[in-house]
């Protein structure tokens, strides 16, 4: 029994969530609907470990769906880096329902409560099946999955402007994910097959027509889009600005590290470290990268918006997950898929204690913040902790991060790209102490109503986060480990 | 095995001491005596590694593997040694003193006060234990954020701007320049031990040993070499007892100790001195040297003055480590601690005559030597160790540095030295003969208050006394130290 479990457990990662959601609009009840969301989530993060721990032990783990042989099946693959990325997903996941009920209540009206769970699970579902299928166009069908229950997620937010940010990004991740299957239509047309590691083999023969140079633009473009590389993440700051505070936490910790995992499927597993020689992508996406941790680092500085802030801040982080990927060494991958960890516990914590913020004085405006370091302690020591993270101070997960991506930078020789991560890091410095100064150096208001700290079940998790922050900056034997088995596989284009 | 558990020990206790002030918040006398407590408490634990350390142990202990091939580390030798005697000694003083200052003005917070206080100590032993740069830099940082809510601990709108200039030069510096020169060193070497003869020989060559140098010394701002030395005066704005043990102890000790400590251990003295790297160095640090001390005579605030006058004491160890020679980096771990004992004394006093006397500028201090004799006198012996004159402990370590600049052949430096002591009188002197040979200012309004000015409390009198004596004693015991030290030269050939 057990042995029949632990071989189908690829499958039930994804099938659980998927079919939790409908039931969840069956029983409509605010209470049952979370219950189911924080069982399966919690039980699909019981499932991650588990996959984690087969693939340390044995190596990947291919499973066909229905038993279909690849490459006419579906088949399921479950290797160090796919493993890792649904560690993140679904711990982000789990923390997030427990903290979920009373930011869900107060934000969003009782009779679409059963919604946002529903729609939790969807995405959720979405998620985890980009990151375990090996197959390039099932990979568009969860990517359509998590997009759509992603925009009405957002559009549940409580302001009108929730609705605009949503259909922004309904369009705009509608063009992304077209472009995508655009690309992969035209890798089916040269090879004939959908398999990704059957991709990986027929493609070098006809590497070098034009047919398949303009799928991999198609489909980095197509990428873009979902990951928010600058200049086409317009769509993100109004998303995560607007959604419902959980959605926006959940959000940013997971969704852009996935579309970074499929970056990284399509580029080293299916294409192979050759296209960077045969193009000058690397170099392309180097640039493009730059000027994100840059100019959206100096853009955050200027937000009166905590939220939006800090999704200016996820727009330059994922800058710096693109520059390990642009130097195609062993190193700048680990960087990146550290980062794609780290990155989530940092953010998660950081709007965890936004939600919580909102939960108390119904806004996230900086100089609504006033003087919460004294009314809030707990939850403003949390940010202030979170934020040393985001800053890079040591001990954190933050500095292991920017550790390996300079560390890759000068492997390459690339002084100048080092010089700017680290000024782009005291951008952060500037936009994470703006609001530290209004938090513990304003007074509050005095006809600002009275508020206590935010909720146990609140604090716990944001805790948990914060914690995971400090824990893993000093024991990186799981992250950086993961990270670098993951990152040789990928380096050797194995698949 | 002993000795690895005090190391330990030696950064546990302050942490532990700052959970129970915490704790104890609320009552402030059982407070303040378990500040006092850990206070004593580190200093035996750190005093009594000193006789291992003399006899020639390196006793190291790692904590935990952060990456793969870099650890948590900490190997006590006799730099750090004596860094960690002053920081956690003086702690002590310190205490005494601030219960007296903090209480005499009635500050708010002072729970917090306390805490942050016994955090900044444990993270500046870490620094003088720490085993390899990763440790070093970690307790770096650690120390400039925890000191920064002592910095802005007035919360006024004056704090937070010098808390921006604070924490804007000393995080900039570290994260853009040191951090990459630690990154660098360990993508050349591939170990951030600190060994004797240093670690880069052989790895590094030609300019790419003057740009480390350069990322490795400007990066270290808590030396504050100039154009980055603006952040002291700033955090001048920090109650009396943080400016005193943090702003001329603990905080600016651990930057120049950290030059030092990278010069003899990373870099090592011959490599350095061969590769003709430091020449630059040197010059930066007698421009930082001469011109604080120029700036420091126009300041009329008497904590600016003290500030710009620390800045240019720091760049005589700079100047020291530069020069690279035995006598000149011994002459350097020599004036950290008579700079300490000298210049404590002289913030003591600044700030015992705020408490007595709600002044703040050099201008307003005539005739006071007459009601606070006691202090103006501890201000006076303060004053002639800095300046460097017999029978005070200044005057070793000028000694020594100078030796040094004879050994390095470059006995220029010696005039810069020479020219330094002038200078150094030149903004100290004045203060001392406003207070004693002017009289009283004989204002209708102020008179009566200026007359009712009373010596300062007895804690802070205390502590005066206790430092003060501490600079005369140290006159006597500069050989003692000089031999301490005498490895660290050694170590270098």
């Amino acid at each position: 029994m057990s042995a029949l479990f632990s071989a189908h457990l690829p499958a039930i990662q994804v099938v659980v969530p998927l079919i939790s959601a409908p039931l969840c609009v069956l029983f409509r009840r605010t209470g049952a609907t979370w219950l189911i969301a924080l069982i399966v989530s919690w039980t699909s993060f019981g499932i991650s470990i588990l996959l984690l721990e087969q693939v340390i032990a044995n190596g990947p783990i291919s499973y066909l769906l229905g038993s279909w042989a690849a490459p006419w099946g579906i088949e399921y693959k479950v290797d160090m880096l796919s493993a890792f990325v649904m560690l993140i997903i679904t711990s982000i996941g789990s923390i997030s329902m427990i903290f979920a009920p009373n930011s869900v209540n107060s934000e969003i009206p009782d009779d679409r409560i059963y919604l946002f769970y529903t729609m939790y699970l969807l995405t959720f579902s979405g998620l985890l099946g980009i990151t375990i299928t090996g197959d390039a166009f099932n990979l568009f069908v969860f990517l359509e999955i998590s997009s759509l229950s992603s925009y009405v997620l957002i559009s549940l937010g409580a302001e009108r402007n929730a609705l605009t940010a949503a259909f922004r990004y309904l369009i705009l991740g509608t063009v992304g994910a077209t472009f995508y299957i655009i690309g992969v239509g035209l890798m089916y047309q040269m090879t004939g097959t959908l398999n990704m590691v059957d991709l990986a083999q027929r493609l070098p023969a006809v590497a070098e027509t034009r047919t398949i140079l303009v799928a991999l633009g198609f489909v980095t473009v197509g990428i873009g889009l979902k990951l928010g590389l600058f200049p086409v993440h317009v769509w993100l700051p109004n998303a995560y600005a607007y959604a419902p505070s959980v959605v926006t936490a959940f959000l940013a910790a997971t969704a852009t590290k996935v579309a970074v995992y499929t970056l990284l499927r399509i580029y080293f597993t299916v294409f192979g470290t050759k296209i960077f020689t045969a193009l000058p992508i690397g170099e392309f996406l180097l640039l493009l990268s730059l000027i994100a941790i840059l100019s959206m680092s100096a853009v955050a500085i200027f937000q009166k918006n905590a939220k939006r802030l800090l999704a200016y801040s996820s727009v330059a982080q994922v800058g710096y997950m693109v520059i390990g990927i642009s130097m195609v060494t062993a190193t700048g991958l680990t960087a990146t898929i550290l980062h794609l960890f780290n990155h989530a516990m940092i953010k998660g914590a950081l709007f965890l204690v936004l939600a919580a913020v909102f939960f108390r004085i119904k806004s996230v405006k900086i100089e609504h913040m006033a003087g919460l370091g004294k009314v809030m302690p707990y939850s403003m020591a949390a940010f202030v902790l979170a934020g040393f993270s985001l800053v890079g101070v040591p001990l954190t997960v933050g500095f292991v991060s920017k550790w390996y991506l300079i560390l890759g930078a000068l492997e390459k020789g690339w002084w100048p790209v080092a010089g700017l991560i680290l000024i782009s890091s005291l951008l952060a410095v500037i936009y994470f102490w703006k609001i530290v100064e209004v938090v513990y150096f304003k007074p509050r208001p005095q006809d600002a109503p009275l508020i206590h700290e935010a909720p146990l079940a609140m604090l716990i998790p944001m805790w948990v986060l914060v914690g995971a922050n400090f824990y893993f900056g000093l024991d990186t034997d799981i992250t950086v480990g993961s990270a670098k088995a993951a990152a040789t596989l990928l380096i050797r284009g194995a698949p | 095995m002993i000795a690895e558990n005090y190391i330990l020990w030696a950064i546990a206790v302050p942490l532990v001491g700052s959970l129970v002030i915490l704790l104890t918040g609320k009552m402030p006398n059982l407070r303040e005596s378990v500040t006092l407590v850990t206070a004593v408490t580190m200093f035996l634990v750190v005093g009594s590694l000193t006789h291992v350390v003399t006899r020639g142990g390196r006793p190291s202990v790692s904590l935990l593997e952060v990456f793969p091939g870099i650890e948590l580390k900490f190997t006590v030798e006799p730099l750090g040694m004596l860094f960690a005697l002053i920081a956690s000694g003086l702690w002590i003083v310190t205490s005494l003193y601030s219960i007296g200052y903090m209480r005499g003005n009635n500050e708010a917070n002072q729970t917090r006060f306390y805490f942050f206080f016994a955090i900044a100590l444990a993270c500046a032993v870490g620094i003088a234990f720490s085993g390899n740069l990763f440790t070093l830099f970690l307790f770096y940082e650690a120390l400039t954020l925890s000191t920064f809510p002592l910095v802005t601990h007035a919360g006024t709108e004056t704090a937070k701007r010098g808390g921006r200039t604070y924490l804007g030069i000393l995080l900039s510096t570290s994260i853009g320049f040191l951090l990459l020169a630690v990154i660098w060193t360990w993508s050349l070497t591939g170990t951030l031990d600190f060994k004797p003869g240093g670690i880069l020989a052989g790895k590094a060559e030609g300019p790419m040993v003057g740009i480390l140098l350069f990322l490795f010394m400007f990066g270290t701002g808590k030396a504050a070499l100039m154009p980055f030395h603006r952040w002291l005066p700033a955090a001048m704005v920090a109650p009396t007892p943080v400016s005193a043990l943090l702003h001329a102890v603990a905080v600016v000790k651990a930057g120049v100790f950290t030059v030092l400590k990278i010069i003899v251990y990373i870099f090592g003295i011959d490599f350095l001195a061969a590769s003709g790297s430091n020449v630059w160095l040197m010059w930066v640090a007698t421009i930082t040297l001469l011109f604080a001390s120029i700036i420091a005579m126009y300041k009329d605030n008497l904590k600016a003055r003290l500030a710009y006058s620390t800045v240019s004491q720091l760049s005589y160890i700079v100047l020291g480590a530069a020069l690279a020679t035995g006598a000149s980096v011994i002459g350097g771990g020599l004036h950290i601690a008579m700079h300490a004992f000298g210049k404590i004394t002289l913030f003591f006093c600044a700030g015992a005559i705020y408490t007595a006397a709600h002044k703040t500028l050099v201008s307003e201090l005539d005739g006071i030597g007459r009601k606070m004799p006691l202090t103006m006198g501890a201000f006076l012996i303060g004053s002639l160790s800095i300046i460097g004159l017999p029978p005070m402990a200044g005057a070793w370590s000028k000694f020594h540095l100078m030796l040094g600049a004879a050994e390095a052949g470059q006995l220029i430096f010696i005039g810069v030295w020479a020219l330094s002591s002038l200078l150094s009188a030149a903004y100290l002197i004045p203060v001392i003969a406003r207070a004693f040979f002017q009289p009283l200012p004989k204002l209708a309004g102020a008179a009566a208050t200026d007359e009712g000015i009373q010596e300062a409390p007895v804690f802070s009198l205390v502590a005066m006394a206790i430092t003060a004596t501490g600079t005369f004693v140290l006159f006597f015991f500069a050989g003692d130290i000089a031999n301490m030290l005498a490895p660290i030269a050694a170590d270098g050939k």
